[in-house]
């Protein structure tokens, strides 16, 4: 299993060729299932120059490494490779990538999904736009609610 | 020793800091930790909270030497 944070831009493809390449020849992998998310030029409406990717260092990986180790434990995952991107991105730059390899199908579509979804709500990322109108603003997240601090 | 508490994001930006200091004090929680560096702001409501790097609630002690983080709903993916 593989979590990585990527400060600088990242190849999807060649990261899953890598990646293919270093697991066992062993005939268990039945599997792959694979979600790559990347920058668009529009967002809201609004045309898209840049997004900057914050996030916290340490917790997000942590959090990442936790998200994983969840999926593991409800589905047969034979392998894993997560790479986030943080810094300055440009659209058609790869914003994360999501791997899961299974003997079957299910657990392997399951497992991505659920490893892309909790990545959403609970890993410490925020993205910033930088619009073309020359306006900036950070885009607005969805908690789930039991992360939600309760109201004092 | 004292806690760091750290901003992200937005919330830093409003702030115009990413980090403060507090002495550690005995009953210390999430919320009293911000009530006290941030006297009559109130803490926004959809802001998160995390110490030592786990997600907490208000209500969650603080120890001394702990890091405590305040952040926006995140938006990675």
């Amino acid at each position: 299993m593989i979590v990585k944070i990527a400060k600088t831009a990242f190849n999807p493809w060649q990261a899953l060729q890598h990646h293919q390449d270093s697991l066992p020849n062993s005939g268990q992998y039945g599997a792959a299932s694979i979600f790559v998310g990347t920058v668009r030029d529009f967002n809201q409406g609004d045309s898209v120059l840049e997004m900057c990717l914050e996030y916290y260092p340490g917790m997000t990986e942590r959090q990442l490494e936790a998200i994983v180790a969840e999926a593991c434990q409800q589905w047969r995952v034979l392998s894993c490779l997560v790479i986030h991107r943080v810094g300055v991105l440009l659209p058609n730059d790869t914003v994360v990538l999501v791997a899961v390899w299974a003997a079957h199908r299910g657990e392997a579509f399951d497992a991505c999904r659920y490893i892309m979804e909790t990545l959403k709500s609970r890993a410490p990322f925020w993205k910033k736009e930088q619009l073309a109108s020359g306006q900036a603003r950070w885009v607005a997240g969805h908690s789930p609610i039991e992360e939600r601090l309760p109201v004092p | 020793m004292s806690i760091t508490v750290r901003y992200f994001a937005s919330l830093k930006e409003n702030l115009g800091r990413g980090e403060d200091e507090i002495d550690y004090a005995e009953g210390l929680t999430v919320k009293i930790a911000w009530d006290t560096l941030h006297q009559g702001r109130p803490l926004p409501s959809n802001v998160l909270a995390a110490v030592n790097m786990e997600y907490a609630r208000l209500d969650t002690a603080v120890k001394d030497g702990d890091e405590l983080a305040f952040f926006p709903p995140v938006t990675g993916g």
